[in-house]
């Protein structure tokens, strides 16, 4: 069977057209732990209640389906309204999002019991709900569609265009949205060496960190002789603190499958693997369901197309390691091995899974891949840098207003994206202050850390290079005046640690290591010989390690040495920590110029280290005090500090 | 309970649903890793002689098998509890201060870093690095449900919820 694309499109459309509004509830991770689920069926109560027509599910005429909502069948004289899911819209902290087309009016934080108003206000009065609109906290302005939002406006979002519009679980209108039609172009009006070309031309790189040059990939494999070639999705995005991965393929999965395709026509092969996370259920299910509904369709099968050249794709879910997200230690995972890294060369390109010559690419990297084939390489130059074309999404957490997922093109630099779409840095209370920015961790485990210095900095491929610093998979965690550097390495010497496969030496041995030695600087037992120590090994394990995993595991280390020194110094030579955050270092003290007796920190004190009569300052015990910082948090005049 | 031991070990020895599952994969060795994961969905880990069974009948040595069982984090060799709280330790997470979480609820339930499980076999506490709910953070996820922007308060109330929901005190 071959897909009929045109036909898929228009039935669609014209099911759509009849719809008079659409409800778009994000169900993404992020939205349906707020509850996203329980405002969904909400509104399909309270619609139903309103005496409105509702639809779920649209069906195309005739198609016999059964269908929930008849009246679509024929032409009706009411125009029903639509509800509908979509993946991440990327604002996860203003969760759960609902939008209303055409209006496209944005509310956000959404609980089941505002429905009844949405239903009454909206989509019967025609009128906006006010109180639910995003207010922006720097001009305090009420913004009513997502145009008018910061954290939106100044994105560009390509590659997470359509997630968060689309029904993740609709073929159709990934079809009628223009989907597939780059793979369709792909396999009926280009050669493999035209698509090669194509997307060297356009300078995509692998958008999981490393940044080689896709088409330079595909061509090294299409190369290689003999029938069987395999194209992998590299899903296994276990960086802490990145979710970009997630989101395409919770959002926009056919995207994913499409990019697939085009390798697959690019290099020749017949069969593929979405290699998913486990700790990602919700995208395991969607990009099932996209494979399914796509070789329902016709669109994957035997003879895509017409043009005589087949491929499958088979999912297949991670059982937790980080060190799959390797390229060798992931295909050994598929293999049913234990997932350890293979020395390269042979790369995949020559010898991959079952020592066939294997594509694996990135979920974001193979979501570009139809946008610029079925757009041109030309025009997907347009944006980004030079050495970096196309656009970057960035997970961004950590102490900033506006967490979430964002998608700008490579070049822009930092300041921009954490003050103006981060909306600046805010204390541990989540308050936004206007200062306290100390650093942003950028790249995961594998990373290093920009500062202040760094906030003019053009981000892309190679500037970061520069710095010490690398894009990694696009996690951003910004970090205010009160974290601790030490402690952030640690985290990450931590998680390395605790990660790595244990096959080379330097990596299993040497962040063992490394980590003791940063629990000891942490700990007050560091000595001028730890630091020197902790540099050395942190430069060998660089140096020696088999993969990825090892040789960029000192990267958090060796950036918080560089740019943090004096932090690194105080904790040994001073035993102090600047931040306040290691409390093996912290002294509690009560300054008798502010204590006003209140006895508060008296009371909360789990361990009564805290003495003194009322009105009177007090003081803490240091025998009997554990450092919990229970008084600190408890005093409403600021008295204690050294905590 | 020790009818359901009995039970539980009769149903062991009969591998019925070891077979469903190794047959669902044609006792292909390099289907490994989704069969456990099904074995493991079913009995909520990886009992010992399921693992030998396993080994014998795709043909491979057990120290294979036991060899990718032990290498995935998501495998587990013992018995978890009723309610497995998976607390997450991603970065953002962490500066969001995971860590104050964790302790109280190790505290709540008499745990720590060794002893993992509840000797009810209620409750299971871990650390995950990342859920990809870094908007959310700090994250805790019991068994399939994610709750978001917790304090160590509110973790202690929900287990204290769950507790009072299972008649324990």
């Amino acid at each position: 069977m071959i897909a009929e694309l045109e036909k898929v499109a228009s039935e669609y459309g014209d099911a759509a057209g009849r719809v008079s509004k659409r409800i778009i509830i994000c169900a993404g991770t992020g939205c349906v732990a707020n509850g996203s689920l329980k405002v969904y069926a909400e509104f399909v109560k309270r619609i139903k209640d309103a005496g409105l027509d509702i639809v779920t599910e649209l069906k195309a005429e005739g198609t016999g389906d059964d269908c929930n909502h008849p009246t679509l069948l024929q032409e009706s004289s009411s125009a029903p309204i639509r509800l509908s899911k979509s993946g991440c819209q990327g604002f996860c902290q203003m969760g759960p999002l609902v939008t209303v087309e055409p209006e496209g009016i944005f509310y956000t934080k959404v609980k089941p019991e505002d429905v009844a108003e949405i239903v009454q206000t909206t989509l019967i009065d025609g009128k906006v709900v006010e109180r639910l609109l995003y207010c922006d906290p720097v001009s305090g302005k009420q913004c009513t569609g997502t145009a008018e939002i910061p954290f939106y406006q100044r994105q560009s979002r390509t590659v997470l265009k359509s997630c968060g519009i689309i029904d993740p679980e609709d073929i159709r209108e990934y079809i009628h949205n223009g989907g597939y039609a780059a793979a369709k172009r792909a396999y009926t009006e280009m050669t493999p060496e035209m698509v090669c070309e194509e997307m060297l031309y356009s300078g995509l790189r692998g958008r999981g960190g490393g940044g080689f040059p896709t088409g330079k990939k595909w061509e090294l494999t299409r190369v290689q002789p003999g029938p069987k070639k395999y194209v992998i999705c590299n899903g296994d995005e276990g960086d802490p603190g990145a979710f970009m991965d997630r989101s395409v393929m919770e959002g926009n999965p056919h995207s994913v499958i499409e990019g697939m395709m085009i390798a697959a026509r690019a290099i020749g092969a017949d069969e593929g693997y979405v290699y998913v996370r486990l700790e990602y259920p919700l995208a395991v299910a969607r990009i099932r369901r996209a494979v399914a509904d796509a070789e329902a369709i016709g669109v994957l099968g035997d003879n895509i197309f017409g043009s005589g050249q087949g491929f499958r794709v088979s999912v297949m879910e991670g059982a937790g390691a980080f060190v799959c997200g390797e390229e060798t230690a992931l295909i050994a995972s598929i293999e049913g091995q234990r997932g350890m890294p293979m020395p390269k060369p042979p790369f995949p390109a020559q010898s991959g899974l079952w020592g066939k010559p294997t594509v694996i690419n990135n979920v974001e990297t193979l979501a570009s891949v139809p946008i610029v084939i079925g757009k041109g390489a030309a025009e997907f130059r347009q944006r980004g840098t030079e050495t970096s074309p196309g656009t970057k999404t960035f997970a961004l957490t950590g102490h900033v207003a506006n967490t979430g997922l964002i998608e700008v093109p490579f070049g822009t630099t930092l300041r921009e994206v954490v003050y103006n779409i981060g909306g600046g840095i805010t204390d541990d209370r989540g308050k936004v202050t206007g200062e306290g920015f100390k650093a942003v961790q950028i790249g995961g485990p594998s990373g290093g850390c920009l500062t202040e210095d760094h906030l003019d900095l053009p981000l892309d491929f190679d500037s970061l290079k520069g710095v010490g610093a690398m894009v990694g998979s696009g996690g951003l965690v910004v970090m205010n005046k009160q974290t601790c550097m030490v402690r952030i390495a640690r985290f990450f010497m931590q998680f390395t640690q605790n990660e790595s496969c244990g096959k080379c030496v330097l990596c299993r041995e040497g962040t063992k290591q490394m980590l003791a030695l940063l629990d000891d600087i942490m700990e007050g037992n560091g000595t001028e010989k730890t630091l020197e120590t902790l540099e050395r090994t942190a430069r060998a394990v660089q140096k020696g390690s088999l993969c990825g995993l090892g040789k960029t595991a000192p990267n958090p280390i060796l950036s918080t040495l560089k740019y943090f020194r004096a932090e690194y110094e105080a904790h040994v030579y001073q035993k102090r920590c600047p931040a306040g955050e290691c409390k093996a270092l912290s002294k509690p003290t009560i300054d008798p110029e502010k204590c006003k007796g209140c006895t508060l920190c008296a009371k909360k004190c789990p361990v009564g280290a805290i003495t003194g009569e009322l009105k009177k300052p007090h003081v803490i015990n240091p025998d009997v005090c554990i450092k919990c910082g229970a008084c600190a948090e408890a005093c409403r005049f600021k008295a204690v500090s050294g905590v | 309970m020790p009818q359901t031991l009995e039970k539980t070990t009769k149903r062991l020895r009969q591998f019925k649903k070891v077979c469903e599952i190794l047959d669902k994969y044609e006792r292909n060795p390099a289907k490994l890793i989704p069969i456990l994961q099904l074995i493991q969905d079913e009995y909520r880990y990886l009992p010992e002689e399921v693992l030998t069974y396993i080994a014998t009948s795709l043909e491979l040595p057990p120290a294979k098998v036991y060899g990718v069982a032990t290498f995935y984090a998501h495998f587990a060799l013992e018995p978890k509890g009723k309610y497995v709280i998976r607390l997450c330790d991603g970065t953002a997470c962490h500066v969001k201060k995971s860590i104050p979480i964790l302790e109280a609820l190790r505290e709540r339930l008499a745990l720590s870093d060794k002893i993992r499980t509840t000797p009810d076999m209620l409750f299971t506490v871990e650390t995950v690095s990342c859920l990809g709910a870094c908007g959310l953070a700090p994250v805790m996820v019991i068994n399939d449900d994610v709750h978001g922007q917790m304090t160590p308060e509110q973790a202690v109330a929900l287990i204290d919820e769950i507790a009072a929901k299972e008649g324990k005190k």
